[in-house]
């Protein structure tokens, strides 16, 4: 295999709050492929969006610290200047957000600002770039793209909106794409039809693609490999298969076995992990996730409460942060 | 659009009937007697009823605002007789301790005060918004801390104080500058800048502090947006992303409080005319209480009062073209 094209090596993030430091993201590792899928999972706080974040450069230099390595094509990014990373974002690298309508600016037009994006990368006649809009504009599957180009956001569907933000991530041809929870502020009916969108153009244009959600459908079905966060920490990581069929973090099973299935035969009872995400202040000691944990009785002594696991590897390239994870080969979910 | 600029105009010709009603009858309730204030020293019981019947006061209240209403859309005839008085329309009434129609008092005044105005208010507007980005931009460090402890003191000092100082130790001890003597711009440009320039500067710091803190907490709500986060996603410059992404975003309100802060300025800025002896509409508000002399400041108040009228149609004519959603909904 050729060099990974997306490398994070040993990442921390933390920044300064009135209430102490916030330790969002901690010795997180991991790569992509050129072209393939990376999903990383967790809830809310668990530091998958400060995660695409620094890869992106957007996060403050001033206010935040950041260590580890982010290397993009060969490229160390945090050994560049900040003009270099900006020049690559939108270009190289480009992200897509959650909420459509909020991250769309309100008084421009959609058509100024997929142009503003294509002008600021390279030397565009107004008419070209406006063109180019149109072309992206379409692609995305928005009809009569030459009159949309025009309107302003609050004129569009949720899910028109989040085409627009497509066409303006991909205007440029990235090779990396990072799509921050893409469809969480959409109506269910239309999650579908984005999530397709984003699979079909990623697979038209060989973009690498790196996926952060708490849905674990969307991961099914788009992901190559998963990378599951909780507390600022990957716990688990591996093919999606690896993930689903062959979980071995007790999180990872209680997320999958938190799922409703519609295909499933028998009627099941959601089955919700108790508790609450930590707080990134204030951690546990030890095992980040052992309040929550249902195996903690199980490990001898006070293990689980006092030394943090690592995170090592049970078979090659399924890798687990746990003092007893799950062996059970049973597919995750259905698990008896 | 057409249909809502339409709308506005006619609420606001509505506002203006009832701005010259209030105006009118607020002021007829005062105890002053005006027959007896444009008496004169000798003032018999005949004069008085004369004067009575000149200023129309011998008919109710109601007559009387409809006159007052009639000469501001015909013109109306003070008196009978060789004595009679002629106020073209449209009059605001007339002056009878200077012998002048209102209006024509009012224009007079109004170059020095719309000087005055609009030199502050360019003043204050590029100064505040622009130290108030800066402060934004530095939140928290010693910049920041800075502007902002010195915007508390500009917000919070009174203009006689400040206009008073500023004659003191630059007039005054230091003599940069002569005393003021106002000149209009055509006749001695010199002159006329050394005379405002004081003024202005005064005007403008009070003014601009306030901009300052607007201007910021605006920006430190718009930074924090999600469109500003994809602005820099899309790898524009930190320059563009504050100037044409985040400033843009938080427009709307600084619009709104120049604009009638420019009205208002327009209306007369009494201290600060009276402190730098402008002959502006302020000053001639004053002087006017000082006759005193009603139809003066009948006359003032409606001028001011539309002002702000106007002021308030064209800022929200102006929320429209900043903010598309204002204009399509």
């Amino acid at each position: 295999m050729s060099a990974p094209f997306l490398v994070v090596e040993d990442l921390n993030v933390s920044f300064p709050t009135e209430d102490g430091v916030v330790q969002a993201v901690s010795g997180s590792s991991f790569s992509v492929q050129q072209g393939r899928t990376l999903a990383i999972v967790g809830e809310s706080g668990s530091g998958k969006s400060v995660t695409a974040q620094a890869i992106m450069g957007l996060l403050n230099r001033r206010s935040t610290s950041i260590s580890g390595r982010v290397v993009l094509d060969g490229t160390d990014l945090f050994a560049l200047k900040e003009d270099q990373v900006r020049s690559l974002r939108g270009s190289t690298m480009a992200m897509i957000f959650q909420d459509p309508l909020s991250s769309l600016h309100p008084f421009y037009r959609i058509g100024d600002q997929l142009v503003e994006a294509v002008q600021v990368h390279g030397r565009v006649s107004r008419a070209d770039a406006r063109k180019r809009a149109i072309d992206a504009l379409g692609h995305v599957g928005i009809p009569a793209p030459d009159r949309r180009v025009d309107d302003y956001p609050h004129q569009l569907s949720g899910g028109m909106r989040q085409r627009v933000m497509i066409a303006m991530a991909l205007i440029n041809s990235p090779s990396l794409l990072i799509a921050d929870e893409p469809t969480t502020a959409l109506d269910v009916t239309v999650q579908a039809q984005i999530t397709e969108l984003i699979t079909t153009l990623q697979r038209e244009s060989g973009t690498t693609l790196l996926m952060i959600t708490h849905d674990l459908g969307v991961v099914a079905d788009m992901a190559d490999e998963v990378c599951v966060m909780y507390g600022g920490r990957i716990v688990e990581y591996g093919t999606v298969d690896d993930i689903y069929y062959r979980p071995e973090h007790p999180y990872t099973h209680g997320l999958l076995a938190s799922v409703p299935r519609l295909a499933s035969a028998r009627v099941e009872r959601l089955d919700p992990i108790p508790g609450n995400p930590p707080s990134l202040i204030n951690l546990p000691t030890g095992c980040v996730f052992h309040p929550r944990c249902v195996r903690r009785s199980e490990v001898a002594g006070n293990l689980c409460l006092t030394e943090e696991p690592t995170l090592v590897a049970s078979t090659p390239g399924h890798l687990v942060r746990c003092h007893l994870p799950i062996g059970a080969r049973t597919p995750g979910g259905d698990a008896a | 659009m057409a249909g809502y600029v339409v709308r506005r105009v006619l609420i606001m010709i509505l506002l203006l009937l009832l701005l010259t009603m209030a105006v009118f009858f607020l002021f007829s309730l005062l105890p002053a007697d005006v027959a007896r204030l444009t008496c004169g020293k000798i003032c018999t019981e005949q004069t008085l009823a004369l004067n009575r019947a000149r200023l129309g006061l011998d008919k109710s209240v109601f007559e009387q605002y409809w006159i007052f209403l009639t000469g501001l859309f015909f013109g109306r005839t003070f008196g009978e007789g060789p004595a009679a008085v002629v106020c073209d329309a449209p009059c605001l009434g007339y002056s009878f301790t200077r012998n002048e129609p209102v209006l024509d008092l009012i224009v007079d005044r109004l170059p020095p005060t719309i000087f005055l105005a609009m030199g502050a208010f360019v003043l204050f507007i590029i100064g505040g918004v622009g130290v108030g980005v800066y402060s934004a931009l530095r939140r928290g460090r010693w910049q920041d801390k800075g502007v902002m402890g010195a915007s508390l003191i500009g917000y919070s000092l009174p203009s006689f104080f400040i206009g008073l100082v500023a004659i003191y130790f630059i007039i005054i001890r230091w003599k940069l500058l002569p005393f003021p003597s106002y000149e209009p711009p055509w006749e001695d440009p010199v002159g006329f800048v050394q005379t405002m320039i004081l003024p202005w500067v005064v005007l403008a710091i009070l003014y601009a502090a306030f901009y300052t803190r607007l201007t910021r907490s605006q920006m430190l709500e718009t930074l924090n947006e999600d469109y500003i986060r994809t602005a820099r996603a899309k790898g524009l410059p930190e320059r563009v992303v504050v100037r044409k992404h985040a400033l843009r975003a938080g427009l709307t309100p600084i619009v709104t409080a120049a604009g009638l802060d420019l009205a208002g300025l327009l209306g007369g800025a009494i201290i600060l005319e009276t402190i730098f002896s402008l002959p502006g509409l302020g000053s001639l508000a004053v002087s006017a209480v000082l006759d005193p002399d009603l139809s003066i400041l009948v006359g003032v108040t409606l001028v001011t009062a539309t002002f702000i009228i106007v002021a308030n149609l064209i800022v929200d004519l102006l929320y429209a073209v900043i903010d598309p959603r204002v204009r399509l909904s």
